[in-house]
């Protein structure tokens, strides 16, 4: 594996795995000759309730569905396949999951593949001891970490770069189950560890992070990046997409907060000289992207915890009077809930929180919503928080009358409003928050990480 | 308020879009069809750190603005008022709160900060 290339391909079949994607378009990756697998398997965009409880987004069917493909892929051509962020969130328990679903279609399979897992679970106290020793700093919005919040987290995660990745396919893994881990260090690993130059590895590795997100055609799927010792090239596996200068180049602005320059655990790209030039209808050019070594490495912690237990409720309002008075009814609706929940359960504002969004007039935007026309319908979401789902859910059946009959305060009678579901209560169960965005000095790359070889297959 | 409405970002862009960049941050973009259009969006003095803090209710100081020529795109950056997934977040993906950039008037009142 350590023999000099001239140019390492990485295949990207989708930008999560799960999502799905065609056989067809893993064999074009295939026959153009792909050195590695690498797919993404999580993310935070959804929320921190999946780094909360440590389950995944994604259903087994639809993980198991794509692996199957991709195992049997990389045992037909010989090629490692990296997945990361196992189970949504990368926790241990999010690694064990997928690792459970991969040995189940080796099995099936009879694929002689050899699997190795890293978890990137971090115990309290070792952030805290590096807490203590100042190894941790916040990145900006977050304040300076303490204690507290460490050991309030059910879950804490350390994102991993392209090291421990690369131990564990030099120590002989065909397949690595990483958790936690940069989306761009699963593409970037192969290519660093044959030699190919750092600024073209990270930075192809950021545009293909997505799948076809850098093509003409986002839905399609897989993208095959060719990492040189100049540059990389860029393109679509399927046939109808396209990539051009202005979609791989448009990439770099999803979801970042800087399009030019992102840092990764070993550094940061910078991709403000990178020049994107088009080499025929469907492949794209990029050369100049920089990679600068950071002096210290750093591994970014994430981690969520439990803010209570919420119930929602839901109703819907039709009536022209209301909705042309929907702010005199919303007013009294809170007057008069908060006094019902203090007068029934004895209960103020300390023990417990609410939300009351009114979808169709102002729920999404809230006081920035600009426009002024009238709704033709209202939803009236009560989201209820308490530090118990009993007390979530006493506090949201107090409201269920109001959410039924509640008038205008100039109506001489009582409106039936719209329910959507019996009961109209639906408790949520625990919810979570991030609690974590610092990032942890690191002495070794690897030191954060814990890879296990699992035994190979061994099928009759 | 006008009787005429005014033309508006969204009115002469390709897009306009937003999207979370991680769980503290938002960002968007305006995707301008032409050098002239992108010069309108890009002309500090309509869409500037004040004017987004005033738009999204932020500190203007943590507003960032790319302004990328090459692409015909200004992209803003700040970071999100609410965390996501909290109890007060409405749109986890922050992916409808391109709307009141893209309701900005062009060009904008002048009393407007």
């Amino acid at each position: 594996m350590n023999a000099p290339v001239g140019a390492v391909r990485v295949l990207t079949p989708t930008g999560m795995l799960g999502a799905g994607f065609t056989q067809s378009s893993v064999d074009r990756g295939l026959e153009l000759g792909a050195d590695v697998i690498a797919v993404d398997g999580g993310s935070t965009d959804s929320g921190p309730h999946y780094l909360g409880s440590g389950t995944a987004k994604t259903t087994a069917a639809a993980v198991a569905r794509d692996l199957r493909i991709l195992l049997r892929a990389a045992a037909q051509a010989r090629i490692p396949l990296i997945v990361g962020s196992c189970g949504t969130s990368g926790t241990d328990s999010g690694v064990a999951w997928v690792a459970g679903i991969v040995e189940d279609i080796l099995c099936e399979e009879k694929l002689d593949l050899s699997v190795a897992t890293i978890l990137s679970g971090q115990r309290a106290d070792f952030v805290k001891q590096r807490l203590r020793e100042r190894a941790v700093h916040p990145l900006a919005p977050a304040a300076e970490l303490d204690e507290t919040t460490v050991d309030g987290c059910t879950h804490i995660v350390g994102m991993m770069g392209h090291e421990p990745i690369e131990e564990a396919l030099r120590a002989g893994a065909d397949v690595v189950l990483a958790g936690r881990a940069t989306d761009t260090a699963l593409a970037a690993a192969v290519p660093l560890m044959r030699g190919m130059p750092a600024g073209p590895a990270w930075h192809a590795a950021k545009i293909v992070e997505c799948g076809g997100q850098c093509t003409t055609n986002p839905r399609t799927g897989g993208v095959l990046a060719t990492i040189d010792h100049t540059g990389f090239t860029i393109e679509p596996l399927d046939p109808d997409a396209a990539c051009t200068p202005i979609s791989v180049a448009a990439h770099m602005l999803y979801e970042t907060v800087n399009p030019f320059r992102m840092r990764e655990p070993a550094g940061e790209l910078d991709v403000t000289e990178a020049t994107y030039t088009a080499l025929d209808e469907r492949r794209v050019r990029v050369e100049g992207s920089q990679f600068h070594p950071a002096e210290q490495h750093t591994v970014k912690l994430e981690g969520a915890r439990i803010t209570g237990y919420e119930t929602m409720s839901f109703t819907a309002i039709r009536d022209e009077h209301i909705l042309a008075n929907i702010e005199e009814w919303t007013d009294l609706f809170v007057k008069v809930f908060t006094a019902r929940v203090e007068q029934t359960l004895g209960l103020d504002s300390a023990d417990y929180s609410f939300d009351l969004r009114r979808y169709g007039y102002d729920a999404v935007l809230g006081e920035l919503e600009p426009a002024t026309r009238p709704p033709r319908e209202i939803g009236v979401m009560l989201l209820v928080r308490a530090a118990t789902q009993e007390l979530a859910t006493a506090v949201a059946k107090v409201a269920n009358p109001l959410m039924l009959h509640l008038p205008t305060p100039d109506m001489a009678y009582l409106p039936s409003l719209a329910f959507a579901t019996s009961p109209a209560e639906t408790e949520r169960g625990p919810v979570y928050e991030f609690a974590l965005n610092h990032v942890v000095d690191t002495r070794t790359p690897t030191e954060m990480f814990r890879i296990e070889h699992r035994k190979a297959h061994a099928h009759d | 308020m006008t009787d005429q409405p005014a033309q508006t970002f969204g009115d002469i862009a390709l897009e306009v879009r937003s999207k979370n960049a991680g769980p503290f941050w938002v960002t968007m973009e305006l995707f301008l069809r032409n050098p002239a259009d992108y010069a309108l969006a890009a002309a500090p003095e309509i869409i500037n750190e004040d004017a987004i803090a005033f738009l999204y209710g932020v500190r203007a100081e943590d507003v960032q603005i790319f302004r990328i020529p090459s692409l015909n795109v200004v992209k803003i950056s700040f970071p999100r008022p609410v965390p996501q997934g909290g109890l007060m977040d409405r749109d986890i993906h922050a992916g409808q709160h391109h709307v009141p950039l893209a309701s900005l008037a062009i060009p904008p009142r002048t009393a407007r900060r």
